[in-house]
């Protein structure tokens, strides 16, 4: 059992200051400086909670957050990491994954159901259709951690930005040094470490010639490191791009060089009852001792295979605590004197053994282990068979680099037989490695670090010392290649986290599931929390043995972000979007507007009066543009203005139509087409001088055609210049029979019809504002467009309010706007036409000038003319008023789909239902009957007729034609 | 976030830009073949490998060249649009 021991030098715990916690409902009490799990280690709690699948008992392994034994459920919030989570002053901690709460845990049951479950049993065993949600419904309660509170308050979490010369990850010897040596360089160095507190295992593993105190402090007091404790570098990402998460932020970090000095992760060995709680890795244990000043058990067993073991053994004996034997599994141990120094303090050293088997004691924790000597052969000889009694089992038999940072980065590892560890082979630009991530270890990892962080500072351009790596670095060998042994009774678990066995990885390789990948997808080893740091190793020698390979050879698997997992409040962002708004959007809001999305802008769908339906509210909008005066702001379509000797030229390319020959003062439609012939934007382009166009996009289109006119205009390397000026300018449309009588006061621009004619466009001012008007027919009245600057757009917007009164001005929204361009017929680009419409399947021919030399989709335009339009677009009409059609509804023929309706609506003005449509050449006859499957499957008849619609001649539009 | 060095506005993270497709040399219009024609505008090769590409630089409007190794995504080098009027427009 575990305990507190006498006051331990450099321990992180403050005696004085003691917390009062519960576990699982019961009383507790911790020391300042306490993480939860060595809260409850000193406390004697052994069983902190119950396995993934055969919920099994599991306790403290590696107190470093490396495994998921050390998950609780903490004041609700689910899967916290006891390792590095500091004990909070009454929080109420309980354990996760137990049915009826830890002690009595009714899950117990599977332990002893295992044969039954073998690897893989769900697709075996559930696969029949009618029975599978009654299982996956069991499965998913079964299984998983923490439970979520659906209940729980939304915390915004800060990001932030942050940028440095050199990043060093990793605070131990070699990191500190890194750190050291670029900050000497002139470098600016941020140094991060998960722990709170700088040095890694050099708190007990020293930090050869220097003290590590020594080295710390010149860390911490140079003025060109920052540290950030507490934090881990989650991944790697292009360009020297690092996510740091601290406790309550993430940090998104991007430094001109990188230095990996992550350290090593200690493995451990496998063999029956493995996982018990009592058996823990050795450097867990020396975390618990030197940080929290706990004893890791009071009759302890050292597993032994490497130089740490030994070391760990006289650290425990300096402590006053007890070792009773260590069983090493070579059958040399380790050659030099401290050996000798152990077995002579009373350590009972057992060469060339192996274990066998954990053995439990009622609670289910470590009470023996039972071993056997090894042959010459390396097979555990069971002649020779033996137990000892022990209530700590502390496994030092290998380690695994903490590359994962290095393989996001693109580093090549390679496998060193020497020292029987990954190691990176090739660095990509600008990351350096050091220390025993590199696989160097002992007193060389200062000089390690020197060398990386000078490196790291030379790459991010500083003046630093180029010295070569001192080479042939590895003398020993810190990892056993096999430290792995089968039973027939199995419980040898490969993965804790998923409890993964032995026999599970045999099976799923005698299945075919052969190569590391796929065994890791089949048998989930390495899927669980921790992500194999403590699995994929022994996985991968499991699979090489098996298929007869080299470690080297059976590959990693691929090793993604996050390194740890990280709290989704640090990856979610806020629910940001970006909205536009009009400059006159206050006056939309205070005549009740009920808004719409347009791309990014807020538009008004229509305007609300008291008591009438929307129907209703739009009908009296558009009754009040065909009968007196309206107004609509039209300021969310793209503004262009094109600029230079060549500027006709650029829109005779870009577009289908011909500008060049355009009157100065006059407007054409503009119709832009892709490659392929499709059209993809509309707009109205105006000549205001012989070198200066301006024109008009969709409101969704505006910022991808300005991008394009910009890319064609680099193309074809033209004399003139584009400026987007969408936000500049606001524009409305003030359109009616009364508009011109209602504008003519207000503008110096003389708008007689003589004087400014249909479509043309004059330069003058409104109320006092520098304006440009154009004489335009989209809604199918006498109507003027007028564009302001922004700044003054509330001004002219007032004005034409309140000159607009005397003849019942109403603002009008976009709804309106659609059913009376409906009315005229106009298509409007990506409602009534696709992704594969071209201009003579929209009626649109008249905007193409096929005779100009070159236009973009001219040449696509002429293959599409001699193949001949696949659909038509055609109008219809349905007698007086259906409320049943809507737009994307199907034109039948003879069960057959033959079209689709593109927009409908009811025309007051008509007095009947009108709409446009897309279908089939052969049925594009105006007057012919078709059939519509409305919703519900009723169908609607429908009669084709020509457009428009509505005042087909155009005389409203031009009131001089026609007379008075 | 991978960092464009763009030749008007230096290193820029990718955020501010958008990608306009790879350099693809126009057939003459009026000489070509309707296969030809039809191949250019609408077969793509997707063999990854070093490529000649569009990028545009969002907030300046600044259209220039980049050659871009899209199976290692690496940045291979990128150049002002001029490089297409050079004679080594591919």
């Amino acid at each position: 059992m575990m305990y507190r021991v006498q006051p331990v030098a450099g321990e992180w715990i403050d005696r004085s200051r003691r917390i009062e916690f519960t576990f699982e409902g019961h009383p507790f009490e911790g020391l300042s400086g306490d993480c939860i799990s060595s809260a409850l280690a000193a406390a004697g709690v052994m069983v902190f909670g119950r396995s993934f699948k055969y919920h099994r008992p599991r306790g403290l392994f590696s107190a470093a957050n490396h495994d998921v034994n050390a998950l609780f459920q903490v004041d609700g919030v689910p899967n916290v990491r006891g390792d590095v989570t500091a004990l909070g002053s009454h929080c109420r901690v309980s354990a996760v994954n137990t049915v009826g709460g830890l002690a009595r845990d009714r899950g117990r049951i599977f332990d002893h159901l295992s044969r039954f479950l073998p690897v893989g049993f769900y697709y075996k065993a559930f696969h029949g259709k009618r029975l599978f949600p009654y299982w996956e419904r069991m499965i998913r309660r079964m299984s998983g951690l923490g439970s979520v509170s659906l209940a729980a308050p939304r915390v915004a979490t800060s990001k932030r930005y942050a940028f440095c010369d050199v990043l060093v990850v990793g605070g131990g010897p070699s990191g500190l040094a890194a750190a050291l040596a670029a900050a000497q360089a002139g470098s600016q160095v941020l140094i991060v470490d998960e722990n709170p507190k700088l040095g890694g295992s050099s708190q007990w593993a020293g930090a050869g010639r220097m003290s590590p105190e020594a080295l710390i402090h010149q860390v911490e007091h140079h003025p060109r490191i920052a540290v950030l404790r507490s934090t881990f570098a989650a991944g790697y990402y292009a360009d020297h791009f690092v996510a740091l998460i601290e406790p309550g932020r993430m940090t998104k970090l991007r430094a001109r060089a990188v230095v990996i000095a992550t350290g090593v992760v200690e493995q451990p060995a496998i063999f029956r009852n493995n996982d018990l709680p009592g058996v823990m890795l050795g450097s867990g244990a020396q975390r618990l001792l030197h940080r929290y000043a706990i004893a890791p058990g009071r009759r302890i067993v050292v597993l032994a295979a490497n130089r740490e073991a030994y070391a760990l053994c006289s650290d425990l004996l300096a402590h006053g605590l007890a070792v009773t034997a260590l069983v090493d599994l070579r059958a040399n141990g380790e050659p030099d004197g401290i050996a000798i120094e152990v077995e002579r303090r009373g350590v009972r050293l057992l060469k060339a053994y192996a274990p066998v088997e954990a053995l439990a004691d009622r609670s289910g924790c470590l009470r023996a282990l039972r071993f056997m000597a090894l042959a010459a052969d390396g097979k555990p000889d069971p002649r020779v068979m033996d137990e000892l009694a022990c209530d700590a089992l502390l496994m030092s038999v290998g380690f695994a680099p903490a590359c994962q940072l290095l393989a996001q980065a693109g580093a090549r590892m390679g496998f060193s037989e020497t020292l029987q560890q990954h190691v990176p082979e090739q660095l990509p630009q600008g990351v350096f490695a050091a220390g025993r991530v590199k696989g160097v270890y002992d007193d060389d990892r200062i000089l390690d670090g020197g060398i990386a962080g000078a490196a790291a500072a030379r790459h991010a351009g500083f003046d630093a010392p180029d010295i070569a790596p001192a080479p042939g670095t590895a003398s020993r060998r810190p990892s056993h290649p096999f430290p792995i042994f089968d039973h027939p009774r199995d419980k040898n678990f490969v993965d804790l986290d998923e409890d993964v066995q032995l026999r599970d990885l045999s099976d799923a390789a005698h299945e075919g599931f052969d190569s590391l990948e796929l065994l890791k997808r089949y048998t989930t080893v390495g899927m669980g929390p921790s992500q194999g740091k403590h699995s994929n190793l022994n996985a991968a020698r499991i699979l090489a043995r098996l298929r007869g390979l080299d470690l080297a050879d059976a590959g990693m698997t691929t090793m993604r972000p996050m390194y740890h997992p990280v709290p989704m409040k640090h990856l979610a962002g806020r629910s940001f979007q970006a909205e536009r708004a009009t400059p006159v959007h206050e006056r939309h809001a205070a005549l009740g507007a009920v808004w719409m999305p347009a791309g990014n802008w807020q538009r008004p769908e229509y305007y609300a009066s008291a008591g009438q339906s929307r129907l209703e509210c739009i009908e009296a909008e558009v009754r009040a543009v065909r009968t007196g005066l309206g107004l609509i702001d039209v300021g969310t379509l793209g503004k262009i203005e094109v600029c230079g000797p060549d500027a006709g030229t650029l829109l005779d390319r870009a577009y289908a139509g011909r500008y060049s020959d355009l009157r100065i003062g006059m407007t054409r439609y503009g119709l832009m087409l892709d490659e392929a012939g499709t059209i993809i934007d509309d707009g109205v382009i105006a000549r205001l001088a012989d070198q200066r166009f301006y024109f008009t996009t969709t409101t969704g289109g505006s910022a991808t055609v300005f991008r394009e006119l910009l890319r064609w205009n680099a193309l074809w390397g033209l004399d003139c210049a584009l400026i987007n000026v969408t936000g500049h300018l606001a524009a409305f449309n003030l359109a009616g029979p009364a508009c011109r009588d209602a504008l003519q006061p207000l503008t110096d621009v003389n708008l007689a019809d003589d004087a400014f004619p249909f479509l043309a466009a004059r330069e003058g001012t409104v109320s006092g504002v520098r304006a440009r008007l154009m004489r335009v027919g989209f809604v199918g009245e006498l109507g003027y467009e007028i564009h302001v600057p922004a700044g003054s757009a509330l001004q002219v917007w007032d004005a034409l309010v309140a000159a607009g009164r005397d003849f019942d001005i109403r603002p009008f929204g976009v709804e309106a706007q659609r059913v009376l361009r409906l009315e005229k017929g106009h298509f409007i680009v990506s409602q009534d036409t696709d992704g594969l419409t071209n201009p003579f399947e929209a009626h649109a021919s008249w905007a193409v000038k096929m005779q100009k030399p070159f236009f973009v989709g001219q040449r696509s335009l002429r293959m599409l003319a001699k193949r001949g339009p696949r659909q038509l677009l055609v109008g219809f009409t349905v007698p007086g008023v259906n409320p049943v059609l809507k737009e994307s509804h199907l034109i039948i023929d003879g069960g057959d789909i033959a079209g689709r309706i593109t927009s409908v609506a009811r025309s007051s003005a008509l007095g009947c239902t009108i709409g446009l449509a897309m279908i089939r050449p052969d049925l594009a006859r105006t007057g012919s009957a078709v059939s519509i499957r409305a919703g519900g499957g009723t169908r609607v008849g429908a009669t084709l007729v020509s457009t428009p619609f509505y005042d087909p001649e155009g005389r409203r539009q031009q009131p001089g034609l026609a007379g008075p | 976030m991978k960092i464009i060095c763009c030749p008007l506005n230096g290193p820029r993270p990718m955020a501010e830009f958008a990608y306009g497709g790879e350099v693809r040399a126009m057939p003459d219009p009026d000489t070509c073949s309707d296969a030809e024609w039809t191949d250019y505008v609408f077969n793509r090769l997707s063999v990854p490998g070093v490529k000649r590409e569009w990028w545009c630089h969002v907030a300046s409007g600044y259209w220039f060249i980049v050659d871009r190794d899209t199976a290692s995504d690496d940045i291979i080098a990128t150049h002002t649009v001029d490089i297409l009027r050079a004679g080594d427009g591919r």
